[in-house]
């Protein structure tokens, strides 16, 4: 494992597009850029289609999205305000890292809120505030080829492509249905773009699918290591591949936010204490904040307190809220082993050697899938 | 079966650089007919048997293919998508080794039903069903569908490439070499098996094998090759009881061990 993301970077020059004698505005050269940039054009003129790029080397390892940081670098000006997340989050150290980065590099301003950003990156998650015209959503993506499961060689599966061939997708489903009764792919979900290109959506989870269709931002996916680009331009239709007497179905979860009471929003399983203590939370962060800032309340009360406030007490039931804010910080925080300095990552997310990707992936989807199936119903 | 025959081969040359593959081949096949191709190994019978399944190109010659639509075609000149089309649809092709005809990590089930998938099949009951069904008709059990190809026999991947070939209903089927490195036993229950569907399903067979004992239980027709020429051709009893050619007669009397 080598470099951590950098703190020793000098500062930016300051404006966008000069070089300067510390390095250019959001770290690379205004060649590599435009190179970039060439790639995501084509990428938007072809939506779904896998364009090749010069993937350069980041100042941070493979795994930490140097393919969605490449992007943001080729799309980010100096008015741009940049949110970051990872599974939902905007604190973990891989999105403040990365938040870090571009203010450090590029100087723009950064953001929590889904609103007020211009530019999202984001590993596995869609925000759940509908994204607006305008806005770009930038993922950070492992494996481009959705084919790759059944079809390693590389030369096939292009003239998979290009023949619009993807009758092997649905072996992938029938797989599925075979072996579990459903379709059990919950993450990485194919889906075919502006009815002609099949194409992973990265490991968001396959609740997120339907955000992809018709959205009104322009949606870029950017994988480093594999160097391939490649887009849904807004208001282009997604549509999750399904058989007839199999359809397509979001997960569902029994109850709404242990914090804010949202339903119909993806929640992650936060584990409490060892005693078999959880909750279900927004795994949107900024989302599940805001709406508690409105007023709305989950069903959690705070398990230490004696003498649980009456509703409506502002001040007991921030406190309460906090309480259990930092419970699931600290869940958090303890399920990612992530310390807060950002100096020492944590295992990047998909492995961060060249050649333990595929392995280290299956295990972190094992992971999240066994959690999922914990609180989702069907 | 129609007057008009099914595959027409004129010429079929292929040369590997300086290195003759086959030589001026031509003959025709008609719709419920099968044919066996015997030579020894470096005869260019496996040559022969890509250059009419497109899997290579040749040097001179050609191969004129008779539709579903009735329409004769070129194959030299099929688009990728209708080459992929014809291959997945109306042709069938089992391998010597099944581990190059089968997606090993794919279940039974999965196997033979890719080809509906392929072609647009979207109802995951139907496919599963043809599945069971060609299952049934290979002789391996119903119980077997979900497991993959890996934990099964030679002769049940061979009956398994069977299935995964014939559930689309093609009308042309070629085959590599289909029994050889089976026990004695397995081998007579494959050919045997063979020997059914072929009948019961009117297909047209090309068979590359070196085991004339393959030939003479399967074929109407046997082409013998040496050195990349047809050196002699007829009906398989005619010329396996018969042989006009010296070279054909060492074969025959199994001298040289093909
Ligand atoms: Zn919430």
């Amino acid at each position: 494992m080598s470099a951590a993301m950098r703190d020793d970077l000098p500062s930016p020059g300051a404006t966008a597009g000069k070089e300067t004698d510390a390095y250019n505005f959001a770290y690379l050269d205004e060649q590599t850029k435009r190179m970039i940039r060439r790639a995501i054009l084509k990428a938007i003129a072809i939506p779904g289609y896998q364009v090749p790029f010069a993937s350069r080397e980041m100042p941070m390892p493979y795994g930490w999205g140097t393919g969605g940081v490449q992007v943001t670098a080729a799309v980010l000006g100096p008015e741009d305000v940049l949110k970051v997340i990872d599974q939902g989050s905007d604190d973990t150290t891989n999105a403040v890292s990365i938040r870090r980065f571009f203010a450090k590099t590029a100087g723009v301003e950064t953001t929590t809120k889904t609103r007020a950003a211009t530019v999202i990156q984001t590993r596995h998650r869609i925000p759940e505030e509908p994204l607006r015209d305008g806005q770009i959503l930038v993922y950070q993506v492992p494996i481009p080829e959705p084919l790759r499961f059944l079809e390693p060689r590389e030369t096939e599966t292009r003239k998979l492509h290009a023949l619009a061939d993807y009758g092997l997708m649905h072996v992938k489903l029938y797989e599925d249905i075979a072996r579990h009764g459903h379709i059990a792919t919950t993450y990485a979900y194919p889906v075919e773009v502006a009815g002609r290109y099949v194409m992973d959506p990265s490991p968001t989870p396959k609740f997120d699918n339907p955000k992809m269709d018709m959205c009104a931002a322009l949606q870029l996916f950017g994988a480093g290591r594999e160097k391939r680009i490649y887009a849904v331009p807004p208001h282009t239709r997604v549509r999750s591949l399904d058989f007839e007497d199999h359809p397509f179905r979001i997960q569902t979860f029994k109850q709404p936010c242990a914090l804010c009471g949202a339903e119909g929003v993806y929640l992650d399983e936060v584990v409490l204490d060892d005693r078999g203590g959880r909750m279900f939370v927004c795994s949107d962060t900024d989302f599940c904040e805001e709406r508690r800032a409105a007023g709305h309340q989950g069903m959690m009360v705070d398990p230490g307190a004696s003498d649980p406030s009456p509703e409506g007490e502002g001040g007991s039931r921030r406190k309460a809220r906090d309480g259990w804010g930092e419970a699931r910080h600290a869940a958090r925080a303890g399920k990612r082993a992530a310390p807060s300095d950002g100096l020492r990552p944590p295992p990047p997310p998909y492995g961060g050697g060249s050649s333990d990707l595929p392995s280290d992936t299956a295990a972190e989807k094992r992971e999240v899938v066994a959690k999922d199936k914990a609180g989702e119903t069907r | 079966m129609s007057e008009r025959p099914l595959l027409s081969a004129r010429g079929l040359t292929k040369y590997y650089g300086e290195r003759l593959g086959c030589w001026d081949v031509t003959f025709d096949l008609h719709e419920g007919e099968v044919l066996a191709v015997v030579g020894e190994s470096g005869s260019g019978k496996s040559t022969l048997l890509g250059l009419l399944a497109t899997e290579l190109a040749p040097s001179a010659g050609a191969v004129h293919y008779r539709m579903r639509d009735g329409v004769v075609r070129d194959l030299s000149e099929l688009t990728e998508a209708e080459r992929r089309l014809l291959l997945r649809t109306d042709w069938g092709f089992v391998r010597q080794d099944a581990r190059e005809g089968l997606r090993m990590g794919v279940s039974a089930g999965g196997n033979v039903g890719e080809r509906l998938m392929a072609v647009g099949a979207r109802h995951y009951g139907n496919i599963r069903a043809a599945a069971s069904d060609w299952l049934a008709r290979v002789e391996i059990e119903a119980g077997r569908i979900d497991d993959t190809p890996k934990s099964f026999s030679g002769g049940m991947r061979q009956r398994l490439q069977i299935a995964r070939n014939l559930v689309t209903h093609p009308r042309l089927v070629f085959m590599d070499e289909p029994t050889s490195g089976l026990d004695v036993s397995v081998q007579a229950r494959l050919l045997d098996l063979i020997r059914g569907l072929v009948a019961e399903l009117g297909l047209a067979v090309i068979i590359v094998t070196h085991d004339l004992a393959v030939a003479r239980l399967l074929s109407h027709r046997i082409m013998v090759m040496r050195r990349g020429r047809v050196i002699e051709t007829g009906l398989t009893d005619q010329v396996l009881d018969d042989p006009r050619e010296a070279y054909t007669q060492l074969l025959v009397s199994s001298v040289l061990a093909a």
